[in-house]
């Protein structure tokens, strides 16, 4: 088992920001204000490091996914904000047998907070894991990872996005841990109430132009899902052809890409809401236009912002390149702080980072030259 | 100068007492402390030595082989020079298992 000592650690009273990338990770870290930033390491140096988040049930522990291009999959643990480091003694991996294998672990979601301890990994392909002790061991949920249907959701194993299909975006309903929702790319997103035995699509309403079926159940490709912490029944997704809000019980999401500018359009990656406000969240819009560049639309990146659960949208985009900037923000690379006027913060495919202390009404780059930004998240 | 006697099986004395030398990439010396080289004692098959090498550096084999018994795409393994695609490849003669990390993207 790997054990590292690292330089990054993360002092508790800050504002810090974990920045997975493609060669490592490094953590940036704010003073009260948030004007001063100070980055530190890498760790994992030339480690494709997919996800890194805290767990905010103890305030200590840190979880990061990572594998190298020659070696594969594993999760790093630290249970002292970032200054030492160890290896999951059993990382996600399929049954032996299953002819399945996982590339990669892609995202990380803490568990309930009434099950300290209690992690959940979605893998690329589709897979979906559980570990009870805190990171060190895995196990498939076989309620989803050996569901019949499984393999209608998700298509094959070489199916899905460009570096791998994908399963993402876990929520926890915070009333209730045996309410999970999930979503995957491709596959769509769906709902379970048993603690993952079981799993339903939730599709209704979502767009899959993809697909010859003009309203699918299953298939989408959800690029981002969140459900709102002090609302859940209210969730949002940034889909690949479009962005949606449904309010449980309903069972069919409403289209609220459709109010974004046409120059602009509803494609994008990452969705970050307000930590208390449910109508209010943001998003990064990229050009998913002819052959899907991929890049900020017009070469001109924004964020677009919405305080009415997407009804209208503002541009935001005071301080960001006017023109000539050709990157864009991964899914899992945006997110928000908790202060009382909340800090957005986004990672960028060139290796920069740009925040705001004003919930997106100006932007500034804290730092830049990292590796392409695959996640970020405050800790 | 060492004797050698031939087993029934046609194993040489000689290969199952210098065991196998195993040479490890830089990949993975996070897992051996640094070491480049790690001697194990005489394994049948390339699987036995990497259970033994996984017993002694935890978390290694997994991730150099993955969970249905395949060599990683970018992992190569030379036993006594000779490439290894399975993990049934017989090591009980070999003296040697070089384990590479093979060119693999940007």
């Amino acid at each position: 088992m790997a054990t590292r000592k690292s330089s990054t650690s993360a002092a508790p009273s800050r504002t810090t920001l974990l920045i997975a990338t493609r060669k490592g990770l490094w953590t940036l870290n704010g003073d009260a204000s948030r004007r001063s930033w100070k980055l530190t390491g890498p760790h994992f140096l030339g480690h494709i490091v997919h996800h890194a988040i805290a767990d905010p049930r103890d305030s200590r522990t840190l979880l990061a996914a990572a594998r190298t291009g020659h070696l594969g999959p594993t999760i790093f643990r630290s249970t002292d904000r970032g200054r030492t480091w160890k290896e999951a003694a059993q990382p996600p991996a399929f049954e032996p047998g299953s002819g399945r294998t996982v590339d990669h672990s892609f995202w990380l979601t803490p568990g309930h907070a009434t099950e300290p301890g209690v992690w959940y990994a979605g893998t690329s392909p589709q897979g979906l894991f559980r570990s009870a002790d805190g990171g060190a061991t895995w196990v498939g949920v076989k309620g989803f990872n050996e569901h019949p249907q499984r393999k209608a959701w998700c298509g094959g194993d070489q199916d899905g996005t460009p570096d791998g299909p994908k399963l993402h975006s876990i929520l926890v309903d915070p009333r209730d841990a045996r309410h999970l929702y999930i979503g995957m790319s491709s596959g769509g997103v769906f709902e379970s109430t048993d603690s993952g035995a079981d799993w339903a699509p939730l599709n209704k309403g979502v767009k899959a132009l993809f697909l010859p079926e003009p309203d699918p159940p299953f298939g989408h490709d959800p690029h981002c899902v969140r459900l709102h912490p002090r609302d859940p029944n209210r969730l949002y997704q940034q889909n690949h052809c479009g962005i949606y809000r449904i309010d449980r019980p309903a069972e069919r999401w409403t289209d609220i890409g459709a109010a974004m500018p046409k120059s602009v359009g509803p494609i994008g990656f990452p969705m970050v809401l307000h930590p208390r406000d449910p109508d209010t969240l943001w998003v990064f819009p990229m050009d998913g236009s002819d052959v899907w560049p991929r890049i900020s639309p017009a070469g001109k990146p924004a964020v677009y912002r919405s305080v009415n659960g997407g009804k209208t949208w503002q541009r935001q985009a005071t301080g960001l390149p006017k023109a000539q900037a050709w990157w864009t923000v991964k899914r899992q690379a945006m997110t928000a702080d908790r202060a009382p006027t909340v800090g957005v913060y986004f990672g960028t495919t060139s290796g920069e980072i740009w925040g705001s202390r004003d919930e997106g009404r100006s932007w500034k780059c804290l730092t830049q030259h990292l590796p392409h930004v695959y996640a970020i998240e405050c800790a | 100068m060492r004797s050698s006697a031939h087993s029934p099986a046609g194993e040489t004395l000689d290969a199952a007492a210098r065991g196998l030398t195993v040479r490890i990439p830089s990949l993975l010396h996070s897992y051996t402390a640094g070491a480049r080289t790690v001697r194990l004692p005489a394994h049948a098959t390339l699987d036995e030595a990497l259970h033994d090498l996984d017993a002694r550096f935890p978390g290694l084999r997994f991730r150099v082989v993955d969970e249905q018994g395949a060599i990683r795409p970018h992992i190569k393994m030379f036993v006594d020079g000779a490439l290894a695609r399975r993990l049934d490849t017989l090591v009980h003669n070999a003296a040697e298992l070089m384990i590479v990390g093979a060119l693999s993207g940007g």
